[in-house]
């Protein structure tokens, strides 16, 4: 092989790179650009401020907005991630560092199959034990769905992060006298800090699209509650989420309701945006 | 210099202490004494159990499924392997350095020395500071960092993490301090820094110290024992073991014909 064969082989892989590298990307950009170019029309500072209301509202050129969903895909949003972030992390924690513990092979498999599961079937399980029961549908019991959602992605991603960490800090830790839990929260957890934190982003962009679990749980809502910032209004009736929103503003038979959907779509899209953005300041080493 | 003739105390003692590892036996009814505030090397060549058997002296291996310990290790007369005993409890008493240098990569200097005493619930700052800078001075590093204890410790070089990492094993006050070839990744300057310390360590600490090197073996150890396929082949005083040993593998072994 001489010098110019090597040269044109280099050149012919790094061009399939940049054009894979270009495919990954251009399905995004055409994602972002339609639904910008659909739904910037229907963004004004109604659509933040002002609940939806009834369609003759977007039809009579009302004030009329999606502020119910913005604030309730916070609060549910939140609520779900605040519950899954322990559990998971523990159940990581589990996986991870105490492989020779009797539960860990359950764990792991519950928690692949979990990760499998259709979305739709984690909604079915908490209307099944918790909507029925409790005789009405209510944000609560979307976080609950959300919470099933994320808690396997944060479970795999903590596994993962703490298995990068190398081993010598945990023996380091132990040879001090340190016990196992100790070694684990202070010193194998700061390093795989950053990990974490992506773990905890996916599963949180993740849960903000889905719908399906959310129909069946948290259903849906119109209207503002009467204290629109008090996140237990939400918690404790049904209540709106972007995404239940954006399927049942794109079933419904109203055009201008059709570009509130888009509309709905980039203002979920900034939401996750603002969320990673948040999460890569958390992460940033103290230099 | 003054020699203290009370160094005649038994500190640790392992009986017929053998470590399987799945049905490969690392090392094999090794019955060895460690007198106080003595210098002990063990040497031998890869693989010989050396290490396996340093390990063993404070339970590290009990994280590991398929390692299996028989025999018993005495600490001051108490085996560690009794039932019912705590391992961490061992780990507070026998400390361990080990190849790599091991700093906790997200603490500043200061946190990494007391972290042992922090992360049990000391926190007396006044405390805290006294622990630090006796042990950075133990460890002949305390003039390097004194004016910046809360930079990462991460920054610092190679040998100056292993100094902080003898540093934070020494700040629990240990009474046996393990080390597994602990200059093995250092410069000679680094090593010959660490070499200096263990001298003036053994006046407080027993020490054991498991070595490639045979002339650090003979520069630094009062007491060798050679190590060979999993057993001890033979022990005492290191002079004896250099100049004049007992058994014809130790003398081919330290004399560099094999290993």
């Amino acid at each position: 092989m001489n010098l110019a064969r090597r040269y044109i082989r280099d050149r012919i892989v790094l061009a399939g790179i940049v054009l894979a590298s270009l495919v990954v990307l251009v399905p995004l950009l055409i994602v972002i650009w339609y639904v910008i170019s659909q739904g910037v029309s229907a963004l004004n500072v109604d659509f933040f401020t002002r609940d939806l209301g009834s369609p003759t509202r977007a039809q009579l050129g009302q004030p009329t907005g999606l502020a119910q969903a913005i604030l309730g895909t916070v609060f549910i949003d939140v609520t779900a991630l605040l519950l899954a972030l322990p559990v998971g992390i523990g159940a990581g924690i589990m996986m991870a560092e105490y492989r020779e513990h009797p539960l860990n092979g359950l764990v792991r498999t519950l928690n692949d199959t979990m990760n499998g599961m259709p979305a739709i079937l984690k909604g079915m399980l908490i209307f099944a034990i918790v909507v029925k029961p409790s005789g009405t549908f209510s944000g609560f019991a979307g976080a609950l769905a959300l919470f099933v959602v994320m808690l396997p992605i944060i479970a795999r991603a903590t596994e993962g992060a703490l298995t990068m960490v190398p081993w010598s800090i945990r023996e380091a830790g132990l040879a001090l006298g340190l016990p196992r839990w100790r070694v684990i929260l202070a010193t194998v957890i700061p390093v795989a800090r950053p990990g974490l934190v992506t773990g905890a982003l996916i599963a949180f962009a993740r849960a903000a699209g889905e719908a399906a679990p959310l129909l069946l749980t948290s259903l849906g809502n119109n209207f503002l509650p009467r204290n629109p910032w008090n996140p237990l209004e939400y918690l404790t009736r049904a209540a709106d989420t972007l995404p239940q929103r954006i399927y049942s503003l794109a079933v419904s038979p109203y055009r201008d309701w059709h570009a509130m959907g888009w509309a709905a779509g980039i203002v979920l899209i900034g939401l996750v945006i603002v969320v990673f953005f948040i999460g890569r300041l958390l992460t940033r080493r103290r230099e | 210099m003054t020699d203290l003739p009370a160094q005649e105390r038994i500190r640790l003692e392992t009986r017929k202490l053998s470590v399987d590892y799945g049905n490969n036996r690392g090392v094999r009814d090794v019955s060895l004494e460690f007198k106080d505030r003595r210098v002990t090397a063990l040497i031998g060549p890869s693989g010989c159990g050396k290490t396996t058997f340093l390990r063993a002296l404070n339970r590290m291996h009990d994280l590991n499924r398929n390692a299996r310990v028989t025999g018993s290790a005495h600490l001051d007369g108490a085996d560690i392997y009794a039932p019912g005993v705590d391992p961490v409890l061992i780990r507070r008493r026998i400390g361990m350095v080990f190849q790599k240098p091991t700093p906790f990569p997200t603490m500043s200097i200061f946190d990494n020395v007391v972290a042992g005493l922090k992360l049990v619930g000391i926190r007396d700052r006044s405390r805290l500071d006294e622990v630090a800078e006796r042990s950075l001075r133990q460890a002949a590093l305390w003039d390097e960092v004194s004016d910046r204890l809360g930079s990462p410790a991460a920054r610092l070089s190679g040998g100056q993490q292993q100094r902080l990492s003898i540093a934070r094993a020494l700040a629990v006050e240990p009474d046996v301090l393990l080390m597994d070839e602990p200059t093995s990744s250092l410069d000679p300057q680094s090593t010959k820094r660490i070499e200096d310390l263990l001298q003036v360590l053994k006046n407080d600490v027993t020490i054991i110290i498991v070595t490639h090197n045979m002339q650090q073996a003979a520069r630094i150890s009062d007491v060798t024992a050679f190590f060979l396929n999993g057993d001890v082949i033979e022990a005492g005083s290191t002079d004896l073991m250099f100049t004049n040993p007992q058994d014809s593998r130790t003398e081919e072994y330290v004399t560099g014909r094999f290993g």
